[in-house]
Order: structure tokens, then sequence, then C-alpha cells
């Protein structure tokens, strides 16, 4: 493992704000910190993106707001000669726990019910951090982001299930299954949580290691 | 502000991209990774011959996504009805009213990025291992790659067929396509080749004043 040379021997990390600089963040190219366009795959530089807490809490809410119809209307629909049927994702897990199949109810579970809420929970967490100082130190905030950025499409499971479902069982008056207005909720629940995830700017969590005289982009 | 064509960049710096800690850039061996002292995100991690194992691996993908993409891939038998479907067709599930939408999203997740993805690795790629300079527009290419990394979705999906049969076997009898065992081997690929890429070293051979 070899370890980058510090630019400060030891006593202190600098960070490329504090030496005038601004890297790339889709290319890491360091530029001077006047510069406004990455000369190297043209993305625009920003130091800190002073809208970046902003336009979480804008998906973050669009993401709460579309998670809720998800949960009320029917995911999955099953038409056979006699009855039809409507699940909703936790009536769906509901129905697979009386079935005895445990392992996948706890899957459909994790991915729809457990992981979307902790992903609330933890954006709004590492947003508000950024405001106010919290007890939870800059590693483990940056390995919950890390966990949030890695976990969060994997409720994409869901959708894939019902689609796979509703497209194989097709079989005329015998069974039939259809995707509910839930699934476009749900969908949409996780890609606006997704992109909230991605706007938040992760050097933000680091910022205020060097006290609040450097300024936070979120005034 | 100045553009960028009156400042040069600062190539003897390396950035973390999480925490914003600068170091002075050390290439690390081959094999080694270069690790962030501050917040531990690998900077970079170089490997010799990387460049063509991905190219290989990217060719491999490419051919069986567009054939796991449209070979029949589940089938499903219940007294005498059956039926039988492929990747993009579970995508085409959807195609009542305002669900239209989600088959668009679906498509593209798992069938139209990964595919995409691949392709830019190669058109990027490909010159650089062969010591030529850089394709046209590479920098846009590679760019573009790693902006739809978190949306391409093939190892999602094939969690969810695991789920979906274990949850309709009880139902019904399923059986499997050969455009299953296809994307078995797809994803294990997509995953390999996403671990392989060093992205310092792609940005670095696709700069002017490239370090070796």
């Amino acid at each position: 493992m070899v370890g980058m040379e510090r630019i400060e021997q030891r006593q202190k990390i600098l960070t490329a704000r504090q030496m005038g600089l601004v890297a790339c963040s889709r290319c890491q190219q360091v530029w001077e910190k006047d510069v406004s366009i990455c000369g190297r795959c043209g993305h625009k530089l920003v130091s800190r993106d002073p809208q970046s807490l902003q336009r979480v809490w804008a998906y973050w809410l669009i993401g709460l707001m579309c998670y809720i119809p998800a949960n009320i209307y029917p995911m999955l629909q099953t038409r056979t000669l006699f009855y039809t049927q409507q699940d909703t994702i936790v009536g769906g897990a509901i129905e697979l726990i009386e079935y005895e199949s445990y392992a996948v109810a706890l899957v459909i579970l994790f991915a729809s019910v457990v992981i979307p809420i902790s992903k609330f929970l933890a954006i709004a967490f590492l947003a508000i951090s950024v405001q106010r100082p919290p007890s939870v130190s800059h590693h483990q905030r940056q390995m919950l982001y890390e966990v949030v950025e890695y976990i969060g499409r994997w409720s994409m499971i869901d959708i894939f299930v019902v689609a796979i479902l509703s497209s194989l069982v097709q079989l005329k008056v015998l069974v039939s299954i259809y995707p509910g207005p839930a699934s476009l909720f749900f969908a949409l629940s996780v890609i606006f949580t997704m992109i909230s995830a991605q706007a938040f700017d992760s050097r933000l969590i680091w910022d205020e290691a060097h006290g609040k005289d450097e300024g936070k982009a979120n005034d | 502000m100045t553009s960028s064509h009156t400042s040069r960049p600062r190539a003897d710096l390396i950035v973390c991209p999480r925490c914003d800690a600068a170091f002075a850039l050390e290439l690390p061996d081959d094999g080694q990774r270069a690790k962030c002292q501050r917040c531990g995100t690998v900077l970079i991690s170089p490997r010799r011959k990387a460049g063509a194992q991905i190219i290989a691996l990217s060719l491999s993908i490419t051919v069986l996504i567009i054939a796991a993409g449209v070979f029949p891939f589940l089938s499903v038998h219940v007294v005498g009805a059956s039926n039988s479907v492929s990747v993009l067709e579970t995508a085409l599930a959807f195609s009542e009213g305002p669900l239209v939408f989600l088959t668009l999203a679906m498509a593209s997740l798992i069938f139209f990025i990964p595919l995409l993805r691949v392709l830019l690795s190669i058109y990027v790629l490909v010159p650089i291992v062969a010591d030529k300079p850089p394709a046209r527009h590479a920098r846009w290419a590679f760019r573009l790659s790693e902006a739809l990394r978190p949306w391409s979705m093939a190892e999602i999906f094939a969690i969810g067929c695991a789920v979906a049969l274990i949850k309709i076997s009880a139902l019904v009898e399923v059986s499997f396509g050969p455009a299953f065992w296809m994307f078995a081997v797809l994803v294990v690929l997509v995953v390999a080749q996403d671990s392989v890429i060093c992205r310092w070293s792609v940005w670095n051979a696709l700069s002017n004043d490239r370090k070796s």
C-alpha cells in the first residue's frame, strides 16, 4: 500500500480549496481556483457547490412524496379465473410470510422498505450535519455516504421483480399478473433519491474539520 | 474568471474527490493502490495490462448483452399453457398507460445503458492501449460513461430474477432459456470490468501532458 506524500509534513492535511486550487469533480484534474471549466473533460469546476444542499433537499422531497403512493397503491395485480387480487408492497411480503417463504419476504421487505426509509433518514442526516456540527465523526459520515450511494440502486429490485412476473405470467385465462400504479411511484422514488444522493457534495462533510473560518457553502 | 486555455493544470498534485485533501502525486507500483490519507478513498490503482483486459471483457459483454437481451430468457408452463420472454420483453411489461415511462426506464437501466457503457469504454481504451493518440471526443465519451455508472443495473436485475423465480416457482413451472445463462455470465463480467478499471489512469492517458 502506497500512501500519497502529504503536501505539508505530518501536521495537517491541506485541502485543494485552502491551497487556492480546485479539482474537477469528474476527472480529478487540479486547476487554479479561477479556472471555470475543466480543460481536460469540460466539466464545470466548483470548489464547493453552493446549491448542493438545496438540490439534495429538493430531490429528497420529491423522492419522499413518491414513496407514499408507492406504499398505498397496489404493486401487483393477479387475475385468475375466479378472482382478482391486488397486493401492495408490504401486503405482498406479508403474503409471502404466510406461504412460509421467509427468505424472499425478507429480501423484498429489506429492498423496498428498510433500504428506502433508511436512505431518506441517512441523506437528511448528512445534509443537516453539514449545517450543524454533529457528534458523529467525519469518517463515519463519509462511510454512511458511501453506503447510501452504493446501496440506493438496489431498491430497484422490486421493480424488476414486478416486471419479470408480469411479463412472464401471462397465461390467458388461467393466471395473469399485471403491474399496479405503485410500481411507477416506487421507481420514481428510487430514481429521485439516487439523484438526491448524487447531488450531495461529500467534500462538505470534511470542511468543518478546518474550523468555521473557512466559510461554509450553504449560507 | 479566466478560461482554461490561459491556465495550466497542476499535474504534480492529486486531490481526493471525496474530501478535497491535496497530495503530491506519487505513482504507486504496479498492482498497488494509493489511498487518500484522510478519508481512505482509493485514488490510483494502476495495473499493467488492465487496458487490454478491459477491452477483452468489454467485447465479451457486448456480445452477451445483445444475445441475452433478445433470446428467450425464462419460460413458464402450467397445464398446457406456456409463455416465454426475453430480457427486453420484461421491460415491455409496463406498456399500459402512464407505466410506459417505466418501460423506457427499465429498458435503459438493464440493457441500453450497460451496452452504451461498454461500447464507450472500448472506444476510449482501444487507442490508448495501442499507444495511439486518443480517439476523437474520447474525453467526452469517458465522461459520459462515468456519469452513467450508477444507472447501469444489470446486476440488480439478476438478483431481481432470483427473487421472482422463488416467488412464482410454487405457482407455475419455470424453465430457463439460453439467455438466462448468458445473463448470469454477463453480470459477473460487468462487475469484473468495473472493478479492474483505474479511472485516474484513463484520465491521465487522455490528458495532453500525461505522466507515465
